[in-house]
């Protein structure tokens, strides 16, 4: 018998914008339970192979699997059902809604309260203790009553990542979670997903080496849409293949 | 492009465009920002408003020539209803005269030939909008922006050249004539009491979108107006919720457009023209987008001022509520309400 299957399984997984290939072939299984960090430079592949991989983009072929389900061509709404919550590299939020008015309604997503027109918004205050419990988690319980339009910058990725676990998902995608974030809110956001990652699979996108190095357990680096290596961290960094990726071919011969 | 297709990456290209979606979000700083739950008014605020807006509603006819107090609260559904979809779903109908006309029609011709009790003939009205809304809103919300108001726009229009030719059922150009008022052989000729009689069906419907932005699909309609990309990510099907919210509209605008018929006792083509989806956009804009007593002042204004002006004699009417509306746009972009409100916010 095999083990579980791979919580979140590309096969194949081509994208293709007007000829151009921003994922090409790309087979990638993220073992349940892991940290699977994706890298490469710039214009790899990874958001796109992001937006694959939770409905926000059709594929031009391959498949994705969810715990062993075939789920390709699903909309993003179905990845969220299915457990497969994501939070974005661009900061993406209701600019109007208060920080606790996100959260609740990112915990009443599974349930039908949402149709209801016709019931007092304030039924949706059986969610706020644990949408406090979530903002408290994140460090922002004293902003709970600010809009996200007057959130500072490290505040509202904060706030993305609070969002993504009020799914309380199985899997858990998250964009470059620390991008543009001070070295303080770096270090709080890397303690917070160690926190969070019992009993959950994480793939993440991240260009912050000592992050991926404190997190992941396996790492796969892309460039030009192809996976270039796949493995273990340490074994990832000390690859002459993925430095030439980086820095160029001058770069291995110096570290020779 | 296919249609899932060009939704996918117009809700991926958040994630694709980092200046896009930059200036998009500073686009929504700036726009005039609607209530949301986060706002909190004052409860003495609003129950003074609330009673104040009664008071006006109950002595309109006394001050106004009844038939124009009609006119205001027929606008003022209808413009609440598109007001429900430009300013709490982010979505521009500019054919939703379909609706209140498809309305008016459905209610002039169950009270020709069926004589029901108007109440019944209006809501009757309302439920024939709401039919016509499930294809047109099912194909318009896999749309956005100015994309959707073209697919109104065009059902609009085959339904104004469809009603134009079915000679038939809606008389063509002559309209339909001498539409009854009943209500249990009660003499409601008098525009006056009229009025009173359908300041519960107006109430019904002002109070059917009040309760839908205030509750918890209000909420989710919110989030969708701001970041539908997000919304999906949370899991909300946002096409679903775009069209339930789509059919509410066009009940509440077909309540408007069938006591406009019963009001009349008369309906034209003029009912299904695309000016009068125009109109009841200029109402939205003019009395505050986003915000739910702007319809409703927006209707008064208009109203008010269209029949002044036709009283004064002069003819040119469209140029002088285009001047208020290019007005409006550019100085007061909350509209009067929406300034108002703006205004009355910020005080401590």
């Amino acid at each position: 018998m095999s083990p579980d299957p791979p919580a979140l399984r590309a096969i194949g997984l081509t994208k293709e914008f007007r000829g151009f290939r921003a994922v090409d072939g790309v087979d990638l299984a993220v073992a349940a339970g892991s940290v699977h960090a994706l890298v490469g430079p710039n214009g790899a592949g990874k958001t796109t192979l992001f937006n694959l991989l939770t409905g926000f983009l059709p594929q031009t072929a391959g498949r994705i699997e969810v715990a062993g389900v075939d789920v390709t061509g699903l909309a993003p709404e179905g990845f969220a059902g299915r457990g497969v919550a994501r939070s974005f590299q661009i900061t993406s939020l209701f600019g109007q809604l208060t920080a606790l008015e996100h959260v609740e309604l990112a915990l009443q997503s599974g349930s039908s309260l949402g149709w209801k027109f016709w019931r007092s918004a304030k039924l949706m205050r059986r969610y706020t203790p644990r949408a406090m419990e979530l903002l408290d988690m994140v460090g922002l319980a004293d902003l709970a009553g600010t809009t996200a339009d007057a959130l500072a910058y490290g505040r509202k990725r904060a706030l993305e990542l609070a969002l993504a676990l009020a799914l309380d998902p199985s899997v858990l995608l998250l964009d470059e979670p620390t991008a543009g974030m001070g070295l303080e809110d770096v270090d709080r956001t890397v303690a917070l997903i160690a926190a969070i990652r019992t009993g959950r699979t994480v793939v993440m996108v991240e260009h912050n080496m000592s992050v991926v190095g404190a997190l992941a357990d396996r790492v796969t680096v892309l460039q030009a849409g192809k996976v270039l290596v796949e493995g273990p961290y340490d074994e990832v960094r000390a690859d002459d293949r993925v430095i030439t990726a980086y820095l160029g071919e001058g770069a291995v011969r110096a570290a020779h | 492009m296919s249609e899932l297709e060009q939704d996918k990456a117009a809700a991926g290209s958040v994630a694709v465009a980092d200046h896009t979606a930059g200036v998009r979000a500073e686009a929504r700083a700036t726009a005039p920002a609607a209530p949301t739950g986060g706002t909190i008014v004052p409860p003495w605020l609003r129950w003074t408003l609330t009673g104040a807006a009664v008071l006006v509603a109950l002595v309109l006819p006394v001050n106004l020539y009844p038939t124009v107090a009609v006119d205001i609260a027929c606008w003022a559904l209808f413009a609440v209803a598109v007001d429900l979809l430009l300013g709490y779903t982010g979505l521009m109908s500019f054919g939703h005269a379909a609706f209140w006309g498809t309305a008016a029609y459905a209610t002039g011709l169950a009270a020709i030939h069926w004589g029901l009790p108007f109440p019944l003939a209006v809501l009757l009205g309302a439920l024939a909008s709401t039919v016509l809304a499930v294809p047109v809103g099912y194909l318009a919300v896999k749309r956005v922006g100015i994309y959707f108001a073209m697919v109104t726009l065009a059902f609009a229009q085959m339904v104004y050249y469809i009603a134009n030719q079915w000679r038939s059922v809606t008389q063509g150009e002559n309209g339909l004539q001498r539409v009854p008022r009943e209500l249990f052989g009660l003499d409601l000729s008098d525009e006056f009491y009229f009025y009173y009689a359908a300041l519960p069906i107006v109430a019904g419907g002002l109070w059917l979108v009040w309760r839908t932005v205030h509750s918890p699909f209000g909420r989710v309609l919110v989030a969708i107006r701001d970041n539908p990309a997000r919304a999906r990510a949370l899991g909300y099907p946002v096409h679903r919720y775009k069209l339930a919210a789509f059919l509410l509209s066009a009940f509440t605008a077909g309540l408007g457009g069938g006591l406009f018929a019963i009001g009349h006792r008369f309906v034209s083509l003029d009912v299904l023209h695309w000016t009068t989806s125009g109109k009841a956009v200029i109402i939205v804009v003019l009395g505050g987008i986003g915000t739910l007593w702007g319809p409703v002042v927006g209707s008064a204004a208009v109203t008010r001022l269209e029949d002044w002006l036709s009283f004064a004699g002069f003819e040119q009417i469209g140029l002088v509520t285009g001047a208020i509306f290019a007005l409006t746009v550019l100085i007061f972009r909350r509209g009067l309400w929406g300034t108002l409100a703006h205004w009355l916010r910020r005080r401590p």
